[in-house]
């Protein structure tokens, strides 16, 4: 028991930290010697690195605020998760921790969806490591989110 | 009074020490006096319970007022002393110093649309009185320009606006030096208009002070804002998370106050029909729920 609420908690905390790099790292796309993400678009000319702050359209803020938003939400379930863990009652389900396990799921994939559908698609730039983090943190997410669902606190 | 440097900060402490002793001791007071007021019973518990320093100190003071002894003169010289030391150092602290500088107030960036009309507004903050000899002059200086050409001046009641710069024809007064406002119109902006436009204001015989600086940026197309939608998307949900906990609470709790008055009193049962009805189902599954 103590093993499967241990692994539960690890995979919560790496989902986390998945969401973290994926939100603050700067390379959603990258191409040639430009790299962009959503914060800064960046170039590493001869004269060194300059940034400037990214495009400021609707689908950029929109998938900004969706990421935050889904970060913001697994904290929250990682909160609720341990304190439902000292205050539920044997037998009960970790409700609070499932649902907002799982709307962070569903925010990170409308985040990347959008950013897929909308990025400038030039033949130079390729999809950066932030984005494939973003992809493969909303399966993980919605896996915890239905082991929370499923999960029970025995005694 | 114009001290400087380290006799300042000690004079700044003293008033800060002294302000912040006053507010406390009046926020205790005012919390006594509320608690014994018959409506407001329930703050006497968390008044009443915290005995900080400056409660007690109010109590012994209030417990001396109260002694009959207090009102009578004279008093011991010392304690005399003491409060006048301290009234003076209350009120010589909080009465403001005169400083002589005036300060000057202008936006920090305006953006505006290729061919509208700006108002770049300028006010300015002085201890005396506004002079009739009340000058306002602003100067433009283009991006990436080093040299900057003056563009308005009012000056003994006349504005005189630009008539051979980049500005002619389009600089319109729209201030009230009566007013402390040294406010102008340019119409018709341009692409190169771009760039910063300084304020500078004197009030004889205040005239020491750092003009003050408003950049321009012209657009064709008036950009959002960077995170005006990232950040109205996040307080929406959030917000809304909030709504939906606090809802989800009170609904616990006005249900488990209608169980509550469901045993209590029979006579209402006919009045809340309806709404038991409603609520039928739901009260067998509540004791579960309300346990977690």
């Amino acid at each position: 028991m103590l093993l499967i609420l241990l692994g539960v908690l690890i995979m919560h905390l790496i989902i986390l930290i998945l969401l973290i790099v994926s939100t603050a790292a700067s390379t959603w796309s990258v191409g040639g010697d430009t790299s962009t993400d959503l914060w800064y678009s960046c170039m590493t000319s001869n004269g060194g690195y300059h940034c400037k702050p990214a495009s400021s359209e609707d689908w950029i803020q929109a998938v900004q605020a969706l990421m935050i938003l889904s970060l913001l939400f697994c904290f929250f379930s990682l909160i609720a998760f341990v304190f439902q863990l000292f205050k539920l009652v044997k037998g009960g389900r970790f409700f609070f921790t499932a649902i907002f396990q799982i709307l962070a799921s569903v925010f990170v994939m409308c985040a990347a969806i959008i950013y897929t559908v909308m990025s400038p698609n030039d033949g130079a730039t390729q999809f950066g490591y932030a984005y494939v983090l973003a992809w493969v943190a909303f399966p993980l997410t919605l896996i915890s989110g239905l082991i929370y669902i499923v999960l029970r606190k025995k005694e | 009074m114009g001290r400087a440097g380290p006799m300042r900060g000690v004079w700044l402490g003293i008033n800060q020490g002294t302000v912040c002793f006053l507010l406390l001791s009046c926020f205790e007071a005012l919390c006594r006096v509320a608690s014994s007021i018959p409506p407001l019973h329930f703050l006497s518990p968390p008044c009443t319970r915290t005995r900080s320093r400056v409660g007690l100190f109010l109590d012994r003071l209030l417990s001396g007022l109260r002694h009959p002894s207090f009102w009578e003169l004279p008093a011991k010289p010392e304690t005399m002393l003491t409060l006048l030391a301290l009234a003076s150092v209350v009120l010589l602290g909080i009465v403001p110093e005169q400083s002589q500088a005036i300060v000057i107030y202008t936006g920090w960036e305006r953006h505006a649309l290729l061919g509208s009309d700006i108002r770049l507004s300028c006010s300015f903050f002085s201890w005396r009185w506004t002079s009739e000899d009340v000058t306002f002059s602003w100067t433009y200086r283009p991006d990436g320009s080093r040299d900057s050409i003056s563009i308005f001046h009012y000056t003994g009641g006349a504005a005189y606006v630009d008539n051979k710069g980049p500005f002619r024809d389009r600089v319109e007064f729209v201030g009230n030096p009566g007013r402390r406002d040294g406010s102008i119109l340019i119409k018709n902006l341009d692409f190169n208009d771009n760039g910063t436009f300084t304020c500078d204001a004197k009030n004889p015989p205040d005239i020491v002070g750092r003009p003050s600086s408003v950049r321009l940026l012209v657009f064709e197309k008036v950009p959002i804002q960077a995170g005006v939608i990232t950040g109205a998307i996040i307080g929406v949900v959030l917000g809304l998370l909030v709504l939906i906990v606090v809802i989800y609470y009170l609904m616990r709790f006005l249900v488990a106050r209608r169980v509550f008055s469901l045993s209590v009193s029979k006579h209402g049962k006919k009045k809340k029909e309806g709404s038991q009805q409603r609520q039928g189902p739901v009260p067998p599954a509540d004791p579960s729920k309300i346990k977690v």
